[in-house]
C-alpha cells in the first residue's frame, strides 16, 4: 500500500515532484511560500489532475479512480476551516460517510471519541472555538475510515497547546496505519513529529527523507535563505535562526 | 418524515379549505360548485404549487451557493422564463391559452442552455453565478426593451401586470401544466441535498468526499428550470418566496441544506396560498397583483435580514 508520485507536475506551482508515501508513517510537506505545498496535496487528494506524470495509490492511476472510490481511500481536510451553516459538530462529523452512502454511526462516533470531541456533539458549528473546530473537522475526515489523510496545514489556526495535541491526533492515526501526509510551516513540528519530511522549493522536490537529513541547517540555508541551527535532545529540538544568508 | 415536514402539512391541510372560502364573491347560490370546482380550487392548487416549487429552490440555491441571500431569480431561469412570455405577450400569442406558458418555459430553457453552455463543463461556482447574473441582466434588459417598444398601449400595460405575478383567472390547465413539472423539480432538488451538505464544508471538501460538481450543477440547473419556469409560465414573477421561505425554515431544521429543501417547499406553499387568500380578500377596486402583495411582505423581512446580519447576531445562519 503506498501512495506515490511519479514526476508528476502542474503548470507552474508544481514543476516536478517524486515521491513514495508509506501508510502507517507520517510524511511533512515543508517549503517556503509558494513552493506548491498546497498544489501537490491536492493532487495527491486526486482534487486536481496532474499535467505531467502521475499520481498511483497501489499502483494504479488515482485519475483513473471513481471520485467516490478515491474520496472512501483518501480523507482531505483543507486549510480552509469555513463551515457554512449553522449545523451541529455531529452532522460535520457524518459528512465523512458521503462517500459510503451509509449513516453508520460507529464510525461517527469512533472518530469523535478518537478526538476528544464526542462531547461537543450537538454544539452547533458557530459556538466552536477553533481548536475544536479543528479537531470536529480532523473528526469527519476520520468518520469515512480512510487509508489516506491529507492536512494541509492542521496547525495554522491552533494555539501552542492545540498545535501538540493536534500532531498527537495524527500520530495515533499514524500508529493506527493511517498514511499522514501534512504540510506544514513550522519546521520544530515536522522535526520532532514527522517520520519523513518531503522539502519543496519552486515546485520542485529538493530532499525527500528523515527529518535530520531533510532539515539540515545547509538545507534551510539553501531552501528558506535563513542560517539556522537545531538545539536540544531529538524529538524536542528547537530551531534558533539567525540573519538571512547573504547570496 | 421529520417533525417540521409533519408540522408544516398540518398547516397546508387546514390552510387549503380555509382558502378555498376565502373571495369576494358568495358562495350561497346556484353557482356555488362552479365557483368553488372551476375557480377557487385550481387557484389554491397553484398556489401551493408554484409556492412549493418557488420554496424549494430558494433553499437549493442557498445551499448551492452557501449564502442565505441567493435566490433562484440569480441563476437567471426566471428572468428568461419572464422573457419568454413578455415575447408572446408581444407578439399578441394570447389566442391559445397554451402560447404564454409555452413560451414562458422556452425562454426558462433557454436561459438553462446558456447557462449549462457557459458553466456547465467546468461546474465552477463562481463562473457558474457570474453566468447567472449575466443571463438575468441580458434577459431583464430584453424584456424592458420589448415594454419600450411595446406595439401598442395595450400590449404594454398587459407586459407589466403579466410581470408582478399573479394567479387571477387560472384554470385546471395552468395546474396539469405546472404541478408535473414542479414535483419533478422538487425530486431532482431533493436528490441532490447530501451533494449541497458536503458543500457545507467548502468545494474542495465536496469533491474530497466524491461529489461531482459538475453532476451537482445540473441537477440544479433542471431542477431550478422545472420549478421555477413552470412557476412564471404560470403565474408571472412572484419574487421573495424563494428568498425568505428558507429563512423561515432554516430554524425548525438541523439547518443542513438537504433538511430545507422539502419543508421549504411546504413553507412557501404556504405562504403563497396565505399571500393570495390575503389578495382575494382585499376590498380593492381591482385585484392587487399577488407578486406585489409578496414583495410588499418580502422586502420588510429583508430589510430586518439585513439589520440582523450588521448587528452580527449570527443571522447568517
Amino acid at each position: 500500500m503506498t501512495l506515490l508520485a511519479r514526476s508528476v507536475g502542474l503548470g507552474e506551482r508544481v514543476r516536478q515532484v517524486s515521491a513514495t508515501f508509506e501508510p502507517g508513517t507520517i510524511t511533512a510537506i515543508c517549503g517556503p511560500n509558494g513552493a506548491g505545498k498546497s498544489s501537490l496535496l491536492e493532487l495527491l487528494a486526486g482534487l486536481t489532475a496532474p499535467e505531467r506524470g502521475s499520481i498511483e495509490i497501489d499502483g494504479a492511476s488515482l485519475s483513473l479512480l471513481k471520485p467516490r472510490m478515491r474520496a472512501q481511500r483518501i480523507g482531505y481536510l483543507p486549510q480552509d476551516q469555513g463551515i457554512a451553516w449553522d449545523v451541529a459538530a455531529r452532522a460535520v462529523a457524518e459528512l465523512g460517510r458521503l462517500p459510503h452512502r451509509d449513516t453508520n454511526a460507529e464510525p461517527v462516533e469512533a472518530a469523535m471519541a478518537a478526538l476528544d470531541v464526542a462531547h461537543l456533539a450537538t454544539r452547533r458549528a458557530q459556538t466552536l472555538s477553533g481548536g475544536e473546530k479543528a479537531r470536529v473537522l480532523l473528526a469527519r475526515v476520520l468518520a469515512g475510515e480512510p487509508e489516506w489523510v491529507l492536512a494541509d496545514e492542521p496547525l495554522a489556526a491552533l494555539d501552542l497547546g492545540h498545535q501538540h495535541a493536534m500532531m498527537r491526533h495524527l500520530r495515533a492515526l499514524a500508529d493506527g496505519g493511517i498514511g499522514v501526509v501534512v504540510v506544514l510551516h513550522d519546521l520544530a513540528h515536522a522535526m520532532n513529529r514527522a517520520d519523513r519530511v518531503l522539502v519543496l522549493d519552486a515546485g520542485r522536490g529538493i530532499v525527500h527523507g528523515p527529518p535530520l537529513e531533510a532539515l539540515s541547517a545547509r538545507i534551510i540555508a539553501q531552501v528558506w535563505g535563513i542560517e539556522a541551527e537545531w538545539i536540544g535532545r531529538r524529538g524536542e529540538q528547537a530551531l534558533i535562526t539567525r540573519s538571512p544568508v547573504e547570496a | 418524515m421529520t417533525r417540521p415536514v409533519l408540522f408544516l402539512c398540518f398547516l397546508l391541510a387546514l390552510a387549503m379549505p380555509a382558502s378555498l372560502l376565502a373571495g369576494q364573491g358568495s358562495l350561497d347560490g346556484v353557482h356555488a360548485r362552479l365557483i368553488l370546482i372551476e375557480l377557487r380550487l385550481p387557484r389554491v392548487l397553484l398556489a401551493v404549487t408554484i409556492g412549493a416549487g418557488l420554496g424549494a429552490s430558494g433553499a437549493a440555491m442557498q445551499g448551492y451557493l452557501r449564502n442565505p441571500l441567493a435566490d433562484p431569480g440569480l441563476f437567471g431561469i426566471a428572468p428568461g422564463a419572464a422573457l419568454g412570455a413578455v415575447i408572446a405577450l408581444w407578439f399578441g400569442y394570447t389566442a391559445s391559452p397554451w402560447l404564454l406558458p409555452l413560451f414562458a418555459l422556452a425562454g426558462a430553457g433557454g436561459a438553462m442552455g446558456l447557462l449549462a453552455a457557459i458553466a456547465g463543463r467546468t461546474g465552477g461556482i463562481a463562473l457558474f453565478t457570474l453566468a447567472g447574473l449575466m443571463v438575468s441582466s441580458l434577459a431583464g434588459a430584453l424584456t424592458a426593451l420589448a415594454i419600450s417598444l411595446a406595439p401598442n398601449a395595450f400590449a404594454m400595460s398587459e407586459i407589466v401586470l403579466w410581470l408582478n405575478g399573479a394567479l387571477t383567472d387560472r384554470s385546471w390547465r395552468e395546474v396539469y401544466l405546472a404541478a408535473p413539472l414542479v414535483l419533478a423539480g422538487i425530486a431532482i432538488l431533493h436528490r441532490s441535498g447530501p451533494m449541497l451538505d458536503a458543500l457545507t464544508l467548502g468545494e474542495p471538501v465536496a469533491r474530497s468526499l466524491g461529489v461531482d460538481t459538475t453532476t451537482l450543477l445540473w441537477l440544479l440547473i433542471t431542477g431550478i428550470a422545472c420549478t421555477v419556469g413552470a412557476s412564471v409560465a404560470v403565474a408571472g414573477i412572484v419574487g421573495f418566496v424563494g428568498l425568505v421561505v428558507p429563512h423561515l425554515v432554516r430554524p425548525l431544521t438541523d439547518r443542513r441544506p438537504s433538511s430545507l429543501i422539502v419543508p421549504s417547499g411546504l413553507a412557501g406553499a404556504l405562504l403563497v396560498l396565505a399571500a393570495d387568500s390575503i389578495v382575494r380578500l382585499l376590498p380593492l377596486m381591482t385585484e392587487l397583483r399577488l407578486g406585489i402583495m409578496l414583495s410588499l411582505l418580502g422586502a420588510p423581512f429583508f430589510l430586518w435580514l439585513l439589520v440582523r446580519m450588521r448587528r452580527g447576531l449570527g443571522g447568517m445562519a
